[in-house]
């Protein structure tokens, strides 16, 4: 924005202007955090202290039994080892398929550029729905499996076209030096044009593993009769839903038991399943913005 | 549109021939996208080519060649199901609700960040603001099953403050259940669509700022003449990008708090097509390739509009 170089001098409309401002920005992060920080707290309080009065922004009598509760569930280790697998193989296949897909299509000769661009941007709008995907799965006997999560979104047209934008944008006498060098197409894809590709690399792997992670559709269409392939957030769902049917207005000596343990294991394992990634996108920041921007590129 | 512009198609046009030594030039490229296609071919255009399935009384071991033909059967029945009418009412309302909220949020808070000066402060709210991006509708939507309870902070701070004298029961209402939606879609979404908008308000050149300033604009007026008519044509373009997923207008959060009562204002296409397209194929086909068509259609529309007004498009 336009630094001060002429100071001016505020008029009291801009005075109250930036006050309001202020105060509305404050507000408007209260609401994006104190969520997230109410579960939080739930999350490290006692069980007996739960349900005795409401938890703000403090734990009482801080605890990690609730972690302990999640973690030692079943269905969450399998749902963990599953979504940290799909992750880290999905993020990473998805990455060198639409990146070398990208270089192809950004190479000024290449015979066929318009049209194989064309054939991806096409996809992008046109789509045969679930129920012809559900088929197609079936089909090629990818349900109830783990390659569901990896195979069918490998290569996708927004993901192309902000890696061929930002290589379109290299300068080509890079590759050009290269090839009177002597090196191949595949060498110039991996020792010079990916090297200058990193950030936009690391864009599309952010993008990519945040939808692996945060994945629960798949799993709910295609491997809800497949326990042992469940992701992590299926099996969060799981747990939200089961517990809260339970009966809280019940007084038995047992139901009150699931009662209180009910809030802050609800909110243990919320914690556990977002925090990779709330620990890690502030420091990616920079990354999606540019790759939102370019993103945004009229087609 | 501004943004971002770099390279691209236009720079250098070449007359390309395919030749024999071109062709051999190539051969490890041509090899490589040949496989693309034929990945694109089986993941991307078979399932098109299963919308003739919402023309059969498709069976799985028949498969879609061997089945009976009905012709347009399907589309009759979705037509006059009185459930599906209220169902692609409630579709294109919520789509319509939270287009506009996300999208004037998203500008007001993209406008108002912009005028703030202390870079670190900036830079703390606007970290702050993606955070709810990257949390799964799973966690958004129980975040907000617990705001919106009866014991919930919503109805804490509203009695707390005097306005309402007991507590709502709002997912035992049905018309609480649309802005609900909307504001679950705003909390999570604001910060996240600011980006492209506050990328493009920093590339309005900062001496029509200063001009202005100098002639005695106020901060208000600034943001008016300013930075509302520079940010236009990006509201333009995502609008129209947008418009075609009105149809879409999310999944999640209908289906995970739309429950019971709130049904009848909750069920969307999508849950539609989950509910009784796993079961018969051909009808969710069927409503698949509605959703595809009106879809299209908006954006289509919504592009002509722009041509015809004379401002950006997408195509």
């Amino acid at each position: 924005m336009f630094k001060g170089k002429t100071k001016h001098k505020m008029s009291r409309w801009d005075w109250a202007f930036v006050i309001c401002n202020t105060i509305f920005l404050i507000l408007f992060c209260i609401v994006t955090l104190y969520p997230v920080l109410n579960t939080l707290a739930y999350s490290f309080t006692d069980s007996s202290e739960a349900i005795l009065k409401n938890i703000h922004l403090i734990p009482r009598k801080p605890t990690l039994a609730a972690y302990k509760q999640v973690f030692e569930m079943k269905g969450f280790q399998r749902g963990l080892i599953i979504t940290v697998s799909r992750t880290v193989l999905g993020s990473f296949l998805s990455l060198f398929a639409n990146a070398l897909l990208a270089f192809i299509v950004s190479r000024k000769n290449f015979l066929f550029k318009k049209s194989l661009s064309l054939f991806w941007v096409i996809t992008m709008y046109a789509s045969g729905g679930l129920i012809p995907s559900v088929i197609l799965m079936r089909y090629l006997h990818l349900t109830g499996t783990f390659w569901v999560y990896i195979f069918p979104g490998l290569v996708s047209a927004f993901n192309l076209l902000v890696l061929r934008t930002y290589m379109n944008s290299l300068p080509d006498s890079y590759e050009e030096s290269a090839q009177l060098d002597g090196a191949g197409h595949l060498t110039v894809f991996t020792r010079i044009i990916s090297p200058l590709c990193k950030p936009v690399y690391a864009t599309v792997f952010l993008f990519v593993a945040v939808g692996h992670w945060n994945s629960w559709f798949d799993a709910m269409v295609y491997n809800r009769l497949k326990e042992k392939n469940t992701t992590l957030q299926y099996e969060l769902q799981k747990l939200l839903s089961s517990l809260t049917q339970l009966n809280p207005t019940t007084t038995s000596e047992g139901k009150t038991e699931n009662m209180t343990t009910e809030i802050q294991v609800r909110a243990a394992a919320t914690i556990a399943t977002m925090l990779p990634i709330i620990c890690l996108y502030p420091f990616l920041q920079r990354y999606f913005v540019t790759g939102l921007t370019i993103g945004g590129v009229k087609e | 549109m501004k943004v971002a512009n770099n390279g691209g198609a236009g720079s250098v046009v070449l007359k390309k021939r395919i030749t024999k030594t071109e062709l051999r030039r190539q051969s490890v490229l041509l090899i490589i996208a040949g496989l693309y296609v034929i990945y694109g071919i089986v993941f991307y255009y078979l399932p098109l080519a299963g919308w003739t399935m919402a023309f059969e009384n498709f069976k799985l071991k028949d498969g879609i060649f061997g089945s009976e033909k009905v012709g347009f059967k399907w589309f009759k029945t979705l037509f006059e199901d009185k459930t599906f009418l209220r169902i692609i009412r409630n579709t294109l309302a919520m789509g319509v609700i939270n287009l506009i909220s996300t999208t004037v949020t998203a500008i007001g808070f993209a406008i108002l960040l912009s005028e703030v000066r202390n870079v670190m402060g900036k830079k703390i709210v606007q970290t702050i603001s993606y955070l709810p991006h990257f949390l799964s509708w799973i966690v958004v939507t129980s975040i907000v099953k617990d705001a919106f309870a009866t014991k919930g902070m919503i109805n804490e701070l509203l009695t707390s403050l005097g306005i309402i004298k007991t507590p709502i029961s709002f997912f035992m209402h049905t018309q609480y259940f649309w802005p609900i939606v909307a504001i679950s879609n705003v909390w999570k979404e604001t910060g996240w669509n600011a980006i492209i908008y506050l990328a493009t308000i920093t590339a309005i050149d900062p001496s029509l700022y200063e001009a202005a300033a100098m002639d005695g604009a106020g901060r208000w007026q600034r943001i008016k003449h300013i930075t509302i008519p520079g940010i236009r044509s990006t509201i333009i373009i995502l609008l129209i990008m947008n418009i075609g997923n009105v149809i879409n207008a999310g999944f999640e959060v209908q289906y995970l708090l739309g429950l019971g009562v709130l049904k009848p204002v909750s069920e969307t296409i999508d849950i539609y097509v989950l509910n009784y397209g796993m079961k018969n194929y051909s009808l969710g086909t069927a409503a698949g390739i509605f959703k595809t068509f009106v879809s299209m259609t908006l954006i289509l529309l919504f592009n002509f509009i722009a041509k015809k007004t004379g401002d950006e498009r997408l195509f």
